[in-house]
């Protein structure tokens, strides 16, 4: 397959052409969608580099079916996956419970707008519960969340690794400003790098005349017994908390002394490294804590840090939804928690300073 | 996995059935049994069975998925058609056959019937048509006679409210374009129905596009019916309304015919 | 350029408001700044007020809207209602004089007001087409976010191929920028005959 970038090369685009170009470089061969807003340009910039470097795409009748024809792609043993929004999230669900529960690697890209319902197509927080928890099962799936251009581009590659390496279903969590921003970044092929890419086996329509040559492959999601499902549950939940200490991942700085520790995932954490930065020149001992991985949590470091700290801070445009996550994680601890929550709006640095220095009063 | 070539005399199964699964898991008197040896001797005779991918649905269809000696996905009531669209397109080699029942195909999955059939999609479909919705309990279906009781109809279907008969062939021929098979089986007449089977699979090996056959089919443990009754029913009751036939056929497709 | 510059840039659908943030973010781009443009987007296509957002700075860039800009610029009466939330006592607030505003319709604790000619002068002196780039030289001219050379470039990369059709053009658009940096200065030199440090040794306003 030829190499859609052969050399490192800085760039300044949108996020979702970084998706299109992140998928591309990470050998991603069909992508199947349904347009909704935000995430319509990931659609129009594959069909776009798609034919030059023989990748299919497919547009579906709506989310269900984005969903569904993924997963009939990732079962045929190709590099598969699809991008929705808000509502088209919602649908997507549904397949991606089947994929949860037959362990197929598909690969979801979420730009979260405004919810519930139609909401806006501009930009939230709001679809953190629906992408780590969506769907009638455990959550047995893995959500990065990123917050700038590049982490866009390297998490994007790592999600069709992550997905193809655990076999769980594997979601990038940006947002409709990570979407339609321009910001520069570096985009570079994952194997100049030294990033193995993870390779693919079919499921289904494998070589040989099944029940002569081999047996055949036989997937199903529905099971006649309570037990029969219990053992499936069970043993797949083993496997994703066996895997979840080294998928987990999460970046925190000036906890150790903070008398204030802000917690925020994706874009939102832009502004709070930037509050933090500016608490700090002003003698402020307040520090970050920001989990890239949704799902799983990064449980102990987490639980470490909401026993250090005196106070917390949880900023996000939702109400709540990283905060039940975190609470979660962080069951027991001492640390009085307050909250920054604004749904389906933007926040701000300064925002987050001004809150933050009101708790420091 | 090695009594596939049985050694028993007369084989009565299809040679792409999977013995070990066998007797099947429907009740006695079911149509899908019917169906599926039709598919499985379409499968032989076009001796496919190693690059066959079946896909069966949610309702009774879903038994099925240990049911042949053939590469299987069971996915979500209505969504196989789509599942197997994702797959013929990612491997064009494959025969993808999405087989499903009529709750299936025509009411929770009907979007994508519709796109799949009009777009062309070079997949086959196999739908059982038994009136109702089996598994879960004989609730009135798309395909529910007039007049007809079920769990939800309980004293019978009034088109005034619910609708007439979904004529699902007829909406798949109308909104294809030629190239297309699309035809109406029964399993009263196995022979026809293989043959239209048959057909909707060549048609796919050829790439001319989606193939459809909705076989009429028969539910007596919801029906209540005996095997005389449920006989009746399916040979006398649903051709009033579903016209056993070829609807639309390309002219390859019909020389197929000829030639076989 | 220590703190990060914030631009808004507003105006009706089809001023070419979007045009000219993309300009002056891929020329911070390519200067080696760091650089986070946002356009607005809602749910209609067309037909609403076309908002810009560009922050360019050396070090990273928080989120990617904000509370307050450096500088805002407004091109339309239904821009100028809805940019006043951006305006600060730090802001300078550029619009367009041809826009019948009241008094009252301009916020009021802005750092510094400053109507601009701009699709007069484009009319009169250059080409309505033209307007858009003589509103970047304005911005360029009140902030300094990037070298005028540096602009040049990525004009050139944006209408290079307009240019190769028609050469005049190139000169056009040069002229048009250049003109908007003057009337940005001339108007501030009016308006801070009390306050000249704005524009002391030829400072920019920010």
């Amino acid at each position: 397959m030829e190499k859609p970038i052969q050399e490192e090369r800085k760039a300044f685009l949108t996020g979702n052409e970084v998706v299109a170009w992140a998928a591309l470089v990470a050998g991603a061969e069909f992508m199947y969608g349904y347009p909704i807003t935000p995430q319509n340009e990931i659609m129009h910039y594959w069909t776009r580099l798609a034919p030059r470097y023989k990748r299919g795409f497919l547009q579906t009748e709506d989310e269900l079916s984005a969903g569904f024809t993924t997963i009939g792609g990732v079962m045929g043993g190709k590099k598969a996956f699809t991008a929705t929004a808000g509502p088209g999230n919602t649908l997507m669900q549904e397949p991606l419970s089947m994929a949860e529960m037959m362990r197929l690697p598909v690969v979801v890209v979420v730009q979260q707008r405004g919810g519930p319902s139609t909401a806006t197509v501009i930009y939230s927080q709001q679809e953190v519960t629906l992408t780590t928890m969506g769907g009638n099962g455990e959550g047995l799936r893995i959500v990065y969340s990123t917050s700038s251009h590049q982490e866009l581009f390297d998490y994007t590659i790592k999600a069709f690794n992550t997905a193809w390496r655990y076999r769980f279903p594997t979601f990038v969590l940006g947002d409709g400003y990570q979407a339609k921003m321009r910001e520069p970044l570096t985009l570079y092929d994952p194997e100049a790098r030294g990033v193995a890419m993870v390779g693919t086996e079919p499921f289904v329509g494998k070589e040989g005349v099944p029940g002569i040559e081999r047996p055949p492959a036989q997937h199903r999601n529905t099971f006649s017994l309570e037990e029969e499902l219990y053992e499936k549950v069970k043993t797949d939940a083993g496997d994703y908390e066996k895997i979840a200490p080294s998928v987990a991942e999460y970046s925190s700085k000036y906890t150790e002394d903070a008398d204030l520790v802000i917690l925020s995932h994706g874009v939102v954490f832009r502004a709070v490294a930037e509050a933090v930065g500016s608490l700090r020149e002003h003698g402020f001992k307040v520090g970050f804590f920001r989990p890239v991985t949704l799902r799983p949590m990064p449980v102990g470091p987490a639980r470490e840090m909401a026993q250090k700290a005196k106070k917390i801070l949880i900023a996000e445009s939702a109400l709540g939804q990283l905060a039940r996550l975190f609470k979660e994680a962080a069951f027991g601890a001492q640390a009085e928690i307050h909250t920054l929550f604004k749904p389906g709006m933007g926040i701000t640095a300064e925002e987050v300073e001004e809150k933050a220095r009101e708790l420091l009063q | 996995m090695e009594a596939v070539r049985t050694e028993m005399p007369a084989p009565a199964m299809p040679r792409s059935w999977r013995v070990d699964t066998k007797p099947h898991k429907f009740c006695p008197g079911c149509g899908h049994g019917l169906v599926l040896k039709c598919l499985g001797q379409a499968i032989d005779e076009l001796n496919i069975q190693g690059r066959v991918v079946f896909g069966c649905d949610i309702g009774c269809s879903l038994l099925s998925w240990d049911f042949f000696n053939i590469d299987t996905i069971q996915t979500h009531h209505g969504r196989t058609t789509p599942v197997m669209v994702g797959l013929k397109r990612a491997r064009p080699e494959l025969v993808t056959i999405a087989y499903m029942g009529d709750g299936g195909g025509y009411a929770i999955g009907a979007q994508h019937l519709v796109n799949a059939a009009s777009r062309g999609e070079n997949i086959t479909v196999v739908l059982a048509n038994n009136t109702q919705y089996a598994m879960t309990g004989g609730q009135m279906a798309p395909t529910t006679l007039p007049g007809q009781k079920t769990e939800t109809t309980p004293y019978g279907r009034e088109p005034e409210t619910t609708g007439y008969p979904f004529m699902g062939p007829e909406m798949v021929a109308a909104i294809t374009r030629e190239g297309a098979y699309v035809a109406r089986g029964s399993v009263a007449n196995l022979r026809q129905l293989k043959s239209y089977i048959k057909k909707a699979l060549e048609n796919q090996i050829a790439g001319r596009g989606f193939s459809f056959v909705e076989a009429l089919s028969g539910c007596p443990t919801n029906w209540r019916t005996n095997a005389a009754e449920t006989w009746d029913f399916i040979e006398e009751e649903m051709p009033n309304y579903f016209k056993v036939g070829e609807i639309k056929a390309s002219a390859a497709a019909k020389k197929g015919e000829e030639d076989g | 350029m220590g703190k990060t510059v914030k631009i808004v840039l507003a105006g009706e659908g089809g001023q070419g408001v979007q045009s000219v943030a993309q300009i002056i973010a891929e020329a911070a781009d390519e200067e080696g700044k760091q650089v986070l443009y946002i356009p607005n987007f809602g749910v209609e296509q067309r037909g609403g007020v076309s908002v810009a957002y560009v922050q360019i700075g050396d070090g990273p860039i928080g989120s990617p809207k904000f509370e307050k800009g450096d500088i805002v610029v407004a091109l339309s009466d239904r821009a100028v209602q809805r940019t006043g939330r951006y305006v600060g006592p730090k802001t300078a607030f550029l619009y367009d004089s041809s826009i019948p505003v009241e008094k009252g319709d301009l916020p009021g604790d802005a750092g510094e007001i400053l109507p601009i000619p701009a699709i007069d002068t484009a009319k009169k002196e250059l080409h309505p087409r033209v307007f858009n780039i003589l509103i970047l030289g304005a911005v360029l001219g009140a902030t300094g976010v990037v070298p005028v050379d540096r602009a040049r470039l990525a004009i050139e990369k944006k209408l290079g191929y307009k240019f190769e059709k028609d050469p005049k053009l190139r000169d056009l658009n040069f002229r048009a920028m250049d003109r908007g940096m003057e009337l940005v200065k001339k108007m501030a030199g009016q308006r801070n005959g009390d306050t000249p440090s704005l524009f002391a040794n030829n400072k920019q306003i920010i």
